[in-house]
């Protein structure tokens, strides 16, 4: 319909421009998504992809089963597919525009399946589709019955080798598309969104983009890096506000689902200033993942996965530092001789100490006790001494030296608590720490 | 219709029996307790709630057979919103495998809520030992689904004042310490009734014990309490 036509029926019709660039990169990311299909991706500009499945056909247990595969997979990116399959390149290619009939698997069929295709969808010449046209030819079917020296003599070469090559009488080798190693994505927002389900709808789909590029090639990332671009309050301004988020997976991860649970636990702490009109993605540090995705045994190792997933929703909303494991430390000062750890990670291999004595609790400070006329220590009630004492005195050497007297001591509401005795100065009681 | 067909129904309950035999706990380490709980133990897949009038009455060292028998079997512990440090060195000396703890230290109360809700469901940690500020009715009940989920053992340590409070907990214990040493009353139990309190001496020595890890996996029931 004519740009003017479209006009006068709609009134409030807003209009884009078509923009090749964004059209071919949108093209070359359908083509790294798809490697995850075959190791044989080419692309066919202005808009079409070109898989060599012959070898993955198998894997899917049909053709119908891959063919449902992708058109689902690229619904869920956002796009409107027509696919076929066929033992040629250019057959599939012009099958998929007819939007027909979808899978072909032998070459003895295609003359008869690609008979009634209109010329039109050959994407032929001008010049040469009109002579056809005036040849009184509109189908494949008529092309083909055709005797091939005349045809040669009055369309020339290349139109023989183009039919020959699209019934497979001559090899139509591809340029495989090898894709850049690394993740770039821009998705312009249909709407300008203010939440963070809205965020994450549209992520969802970057993150699918980002997932099947992954298992093509391999691989994992472990940090990725977000852009929300919002709306402009003042127009005048070229610089656009956005917001950086930086996520930091604690594993390499290529699963889509998984990306989106823990951005989620990020986006929620994430205040935004206006609403976004458009999101950008970026990885560019994919690692090797070695594992099996498609995998028959998919569920081995689960648990871990599990707990990497758990550790990672914790992390994104509560922050790196909330969550942590401990370590005990080879060291006589109680204070020092534990230390937050990575999760998972006591350093069993250092030799440490078994104490006798030590308590579940340790206080963050040691508190400071009063003591009554007796110059007996006192929290909620005087305190029971037990009679042995724990003289721990080390230190020297780093400047940050104790000298102490510990005691387990017994308070009137039943409490075992650590008190301390300093053994210089002025011989204060501390309580260090509660058994609990 | 004789006594044992009425007792094959399924919508007959037996009190005083215990009602679920293929339903096992985790051993408490102590067969006093054990023989008071459903299941012979602390309950899996299922909140218990610990009552108690201030910090450090025996409250961990009651946890502790359980939670080193957890963490040797690879399961994780994970420690939400402690209100000291859980000191690294009495852990090992407990018998607890470091390498399988969590402290999880959350902002804000509604925060700590939510990481408890996540490590219950997560069905990777065995225990998910919570101090929590505040948890109304309704906020108990979600947890209690999630431990149901992720089939934890979730153990909630809160003050006393909160017995009156209803509970969707598999377990309730008050602690009390008395002369007699630490008294333990059974507020709620699955399939029995509160029952009166049973006395933990007083200087069990768990806890501050010192025997190393790998004895510590051998305890049976009752070491060190009688």
């Amino acid at each position: 319909m004519p740009l003017r036509a479209a006009c006068a029926l709609a009134e409030n019709l807003t209009l884009y421009p078509r923009d090749d660039v964004l059209e071919q990169e949108a093209l070359k990311q359908i083509a790294a998504w798809s490697t995850q299909f075959t190791s044989l991706v080419s692309l066919s500009f202005p808009q079409a992809v070109l898989l060599e499945v012959g070898g993955s056909l198998s894997m899917f247990g049909s053709a119908d089963k891959l063919l449902n595969e992708i058109r689902d997979g690229l619904g869920e990116l956002g796009y409107q597919v027509m696919v076929a399959i066929a033992p040629t390149p250019l057959a599939a290619l012009w099958l998929a525009r007819a939007d027909r009939v979808e899978i072909v698997e032998q070459t003895a069929l295609l003359a008869s399946m690609l008979g009634d295709l209109p010329l039109s969808h050959l994407r032929l010449g001008e010049k040469q589709l009109r002579s056809l046209e005036g040849m009184g030819l509109q189908f494949l079917a008529d092309l083909v019955r055709l005797p091939r020296d005349g045809l040669t003599r009055r369309l020339g070469k290349d139109l023989v080798l183009l039919l020959d090559r699209a019934l497979g009488r001559a090899p139509d080798p591809q340029k495989p598309y090898v894709p850049p190693h690394r993740f770039r994505s821009r998705l312009l927002l249909p709407a300008e969104a203010d939440n963070v389900e809205a965020l994450l709808f549209a992520m969802r789909r970057m993150l699918a983009e980002l997932g099947g590029m992954l298992l093509g090639c391999g691989g994992g990332v472990q940090e990725l890096s977000i852009q929300l671009i919002h709306r402009d309050e003042q127009a005048d301004r070229d610089e656009k506000d956005v917001t950086h988020i930086d996520l930091k997976l604690s594993a390499l991860s290529r699963d889509p689902e998984h990306l989106v649970v823990v951005l989620r636990e990020r986006l929620e702490r994430v205040t935004l200033e206006a609403p976004v009109i458009e999101i950008g993605m970026a990885a560019d540090t994919i690692l090797p993942l070695a594992s099996h995705p498609r995998d028959l045994f998919a569920g081995k190792g689960e648990g871990e996965q599990d707990w990497q997933s758990l550790l990672e929703r914790l992390r994104a909303r509560l922050g790196e530092e909330a969550v942590h494991g401990l370590r005990q430390v080879a060291e006589h000062r109680p204070e020092r001789a534990w230390n937050s750890a990575a999760v998972g990670d006591s350093g069993r291999n250092t030799r440490t100490p078994v104490f006798a004595t030590r308590p579940l609790w340790l206080l963050d400070e040691p508190v400071p006790l009063v003591t009554n006329d007796e110059g007996r220590p006192r929290f909620h009630g005087s305190l029971q001494l037990d009679p042995d004492r724990e003289r721990i005195e080390s230190g020297w050497w780093d400047g940050d030296d104790v000298a102490r007297d510990y005691f387990v001591a017994r308070n009137t509401r039943g409490l075992r608590l650590w008190v301390y005795r300093e053994l210089r100065d002025q011989r204060r009681w501390y309580l260090h720490g509660i058994f609990g | 219709m004789n006594l044992d067909t009425l007792v094959q129904r399924a919508d007959i309950w037996r009190g005083g029996g215990s009602p679920s035999e293929n339903i096992t706990g985790i051993s408490t380490g102590l067969s006093q307790l054990d023989a008071l709980l459903p299941g012979g133990g602390w309950p899996r897949g299922a909140l218990t709630e610990i009552l108690i009038p201030d910090e450090g009455v025996g409250e961990l060292s009651l946890v502790m057979p359980a939670l080193a028998r957890l963490s040797c079997a690879s399961r994780w512990l994970a420690w939400v919103a402690p209100p000291h440090i859980p000191y690294a060195p009495a852990l090992v000396s407990a018998g607890v495998d470091l390498s399988r703890v969590m402290v999880v230290r959350p902002r804000s109360g509604a925060d700590g809520l939510w990481a408890v809700e996540q490590t219950l469901r997560a069905g990777t940690c065995g225990a998910v030992l919570a101090w929590l500020t505040t948890a109304d009715t309704g906020v108990m009940r979600r947890l209690q689904l999630a431990a149901e989920t992720g089939n934890s053992w979730g153990v909630l340590f809160r003050p006393q004042r909160m017995a009156g409070q209803a509970s969707p907990a598999a377990l309730r214990l008050k602690l009390e310490p008395t002369s007699r040493g630490l008294a333990v009353h059974v507020l709620k139990r699955r399939g029995g009734w509160a029952t009166g309190p049973i006395y933990i001496e007083k200087d069990h020595a768990l806890a501050g014990s010192a025997f190393p890890p790998s004895a510590a996996r051998g305890v049976q029931s009752g070491h060190g309490f009688q």
